[in-house]
């Protein structure tokens, strides 16, 4: 067994350092003097892992945005759009895509991007994304094409969702790397940060919990079109980038206020009237997808394993009643039945009705007494430790107590529940009925990135592993259909059969508005939080 | 006392080891998986099976625990399971903001506390000595993050003379250091005010009744050399306790005053681990408050014999 690997390296000096001479070797850190040209920013959370292959933590996104580029990414009309792509080319019969980089494309460590690099970057990453493994299915082989700036795919089969794919702008993102750090196993982070975007990492300054450091690159050749999502020229117009970390919410607040950081990723909804009252910010929604809210069942223990009593604690919710309890204002939720989101192409609100319209609770007891509920109760995993998520729980659980679930609620932390979750234990052993989590609108906008509607089962399956064959097969058709409408028509066809199979249920959309101070203009729209367009 | 130390040093070693394979216990019967985490939303079964098998975490527990200890006698504390930064590195970033606020706290407490108890024992029963009591209750009773807010409230928000948030190291100058550590050093000080302000009023009272103060209030000695040289000498065995705690207290977390005033300081590093279950921080950051404690606790065993010459160790 090889435990010399990054985790556990033994670095040179490290004995000799006391931690007093450590400590003293000082470091540069948050807010204070004003750098005009130094963006800070409070992000949702800390940056921790720095591989955005490895993990799908938003923060890890987020950063890969910052020092690494994209083949393609999607404008604010979802219609992807390409970025280090000059030009493409698809073989008659739809199975050779040569793909041509454009010019000036460059590593942070001066080497050029070549088709090599993106063969192996994209093999990684899609050994690890949902979407990257269904393009895999379809690939037979990815290398360098006939000159250094040319990528080749070739395909088994015709796949529709070649360009969508390499264009997704969610967790994981298909970013390019180096090769040499591609070739790193995708269960591994990468040992360097070295990508081709428009910041460069500084690798010195960065200390997790409390600060993450991104300088401009300057080499970095913007395309000519405007920005728009993840798309577009991205223009630098700012030296360096602070991402600072503040877990006290008040103390970000005040800090915004007195000048002290130029921005803020999600201030909690109770604080948005004092911003809002403030004329040297601006508060707006950055993600017209917002955030999906959900419940999850797992299909495994009993009685979750009946369909009758997944349909009973469905039914029994009222989005409302979690909304007004998660957000409170209603101009920053909307009722929405749609698994893919509304306000996209394939939203639709087929099998949701009791959850928008919150009339389902006879519904739920006359499927409770059909299905014979004896009153075990139904273990719903309760983090109490995410303010987004510590509210939902209760309000579902009590929704199901008022239908007439015996309901355990059990409280723990989220890391807690993202170990237990994966745990497919009875109840007696450790098991659990139930979760909520929230989902960024763009990683469940369409039935190839959302897990939920994976219909695998306990080998393959997400948690709760609901067994589906019918939602693969039409997932599968989803991938290879030729046109919107089919893709549609298939889309509203998956949510019916997830619905009727209670696979899980969304709960909720909500928006987050980001705050920032006026002293900064060319804040972008997007899923994710871009640096690049502002200026200062 | 050479001997003592000795002896006192040997002595904490099974300390620190009972602390170290305690620790290591608890976390791994601790629910949560880092290797889940690291891992994130979409990994599958294979997938988590080979960041747990690169991580360690799938070999016997006292393969790891053994694996562990090999580690820290090559001085080597390991490395962040999230952020793959070495541990050590982690925790040195950390130590100036919270060596820093614990000296400023306990600098600033005792030059403030110690006389006021001690006027306070000495004029016993009189406002003066209720003000005290009343400030000590207030410090006991106030949340720190309430006295945080409302110095943030007053001196950053409305009348701008500090900075909201945040440290500068005092390589980078002194008057920026001290701008920055000013206002979580007065939150905390009110705390330590009334805390140490208690105990030397308290044992100051006992003191003061003693036969040898009168003796020396009949000697005709000045009552400022009274009570600073008989009284206040005497007595000073609990206070030293209590500040030597105090400052292993602050050293080994002050999370909620560092948060408010996003200090990043060693509490935060804890809490941050814990929650993310980063087994090789959270090892090293709890076996170096035990050590922290340790050694405080030696050096005021020492401080003992150097006040109180009654005291001796053998």
């Amino acid at each position: 067994m090889n435990h010399t690997t990054h985790f556990e390296r033994k670095p040179a000096g490290i004995l000799r350092a006391s931690l007093f001479s450590a400590a003293l070797a000082g470091f540069a850190l948050v807010a204070g003097a004003a750098d005009a040209q130094t963006l800070r920013a409070v992000k949702h959370s800390d940056l921790r892992v720095l591989d955005p292959i490895l993990t799908t933590a938003y923060m890890s996104r987020n950063h890969g945005y910052m020092i690494f580029d994209t083949l393609y990414a999607l404008d604010s009309d979802l219609v992807p759009q390409p970025q280090m792509v000059d030009s493409h080319t698809v073989s008659d019969d739809g199975l050779v895509y040569t793909f041509t980089l454009r010019d000036g494309l460059a590593f942070h460590d001066g080497a050029p991007v070549t088709g090599a690099d993106v063969a192996a970057s994209i093999a990684r990453w899609g050994e690890r994304d949902g979407m990257g493994q269904v393009l895999m299915s379809f690939v037979d082989s990815m290398s360098q094409g006939a000159s250094a700036n040319e990528f080749v795919m070739n395909l088994k089969e015709p796949y529709g969702l070649v360009i969508d794919s390499l264009a997704k702008p969610s967790s994981n993102v298909p970013f390019i790397m180096p090769a040499r750090l591609a070739e790193t196993p995708s269960t591994e982070p990468v040992p360097e940060q070295i990508g081709s975007g428009p910041f460069k990492w500084v690798a010195d300054e960065y200390q997790p919990g409390v600060i993450a450091v991104y300088a401009k690159n300057e080499e970095y050749v913007p395309r000519s079109e405007p920005a728009s999502w993840a798309a577009g020229g991205k223009v630098v117009n700012v030296d360096r980038v602070e991402w600072v970390v503040m877990p006290d919410d008040q103390t970000a607040l005040n800090a915004l206020q007195a000048g002290e950081i130029d921005y803020w990723e999600s201030p909690p909804s109770d604080l948005l009237p004092i911003l809002d009252a403030n004329p040297d910010v601006t508060v707006k929604n950055l993600n017209a997808l917002g955030m999906q809210t959900i419940m999850r069942p797992n299909t495994l223990n009993a009685p979750m394993d009946d369909v009758r009593i997944r349909q009973a604690a469905i039914a029994s919710v009222n989005q409302k009643d979690v909304l007004d309890a998660l957000v409170g204002n209603p101009e920053l939720y909307s009722l929405c039945g749609a698994m893919f989101v509304c306000n996209t192409p394939l939203a639709t609100d087929v099998g949701s009705e009791t959850l928008t319209q919150g009339n389902g609770m006879d519904k739920a007891k006359s499927l409770l007494e059909e299905a014979g509920y004896d009153g075990t109760p139904i273990v719903i995993m309760h983090p109490t430790d995410v303010g987004t998520l510590r509210t939902q729980p209760v309000v579902v659980a009590q929704a199901m107590r008022d239908a007439g679930f015996v309901v355990d609620l059990q409280a723990m932390d989220w890391q807690t529940l993202v170990g237990k979750r994966a745990s497919q234990a009875s109840i007696a052993d450790g098991g659990w009925h139930m979760f909520m989590t929230n989902w960024v609108g763009a990683d469940v906008f369409n039935p190839l990135v959302n897990n939920m509607v994976n219909g695998k089962g306990p080998d393959g399956g997400w948690f709760g592993w609901p067994d589906v064959p019918k939602l693969e097969e039409l997932r599968t058709s989803y991938a290879t259909a030729p046109t919107l409408e089919q893709q549609q028509e298939l889309a509203a066809e998956i949510q019916k059969i997830a619905f009727d199979e209670a696979v899980y249920a969304p709960i909720g959309q909500y928006f987050v508005p980001t705050a920032w101070s006026t002293s900064i203009d060319g804040v972008l729209d997007s899923p994710a939080p871009l640096f690049w367009n502002i200026t200062k | 006392m050479f001997g003592y130390i000795v002896q006192r040093i040997l002595a904490a070693i099974p300390v620190m080891g009972f602390v170290a394979l305690f620790v290591f216990l608890l976390l791994r019967l601790t629910p949560g998986d880092p290797a889940a985490i690291l891992a994130g939303d979409t990994a599958t079964p294979e997938q988590l099976e080979a960041i747990r098998e690169s991580l360690g975490l799938n070999d016997p527990i006292f393969t790891q625990f053994f694996r562990w200890v090999g580690q820290l006698l090559q001085g080597d504390f390991g490395t962040s399971i999230l952020s793959g930064k070495p541990v050590i590195e982690l925790i040195g970033d950390r130590m100036e903001p919270t060596i820093s606020l614990a000296l400023t706290t306990i600098i600033l407490s005792v030059t403030i506390a110690v006389p006021l108890g001690v006027v306070a024992a000495w004029k016993q029963g009189t406002l003066i000595d209720r003000f005290v009591m009343l400030l000590s209750v207030l410090g006991f009773s106030v949340p720190v993050f309430v006295i945080g807010y409302l110095m943030i409230s007053l001196f950053s928000m409305e009348l701008k003379w500090f900075p909201v948030q945040g440290f500068r190291p005092i390589g980078e100058g002194l008057g920026d250091f001290l701008h920055r550590i000013a206002l979580p050093t007065f939150t905390l000080t009110l705390l330590y005010i009334a805390l140490i302000a208690r105990i030397t009023r308290t044992s100051m009272l006992e003191i003061l009744g003693d036969d040898y103060v009168r003796t020396a209030r009949a000697k005709g000695l000045p009552e400022s050399r009274v009570l600073m040289r008989h009284a206040l000498r005497n007595c000073s065995v609990p206070i030293i306790t209590v500040i030597g705690i105090g400052f292993a207290l602050i050293i080994s977390g002050v999370v909620v005053t560092e948060s408010v005033f996003n200090l990043p300081g060693l509490g935060r590093l804890t809490v941050d681990a814990v929650l993310s279950r980063d087994y090789p921080v959270i090892q090293a950051v709890i076996l170096l408050a035990s050590l922290i404690y340790v050694v405080i606790n030696l050096l005021i065993d020492i401080a003992y014999v150097l006040l109180d010459p009654r005291i001796r160790y053998t």
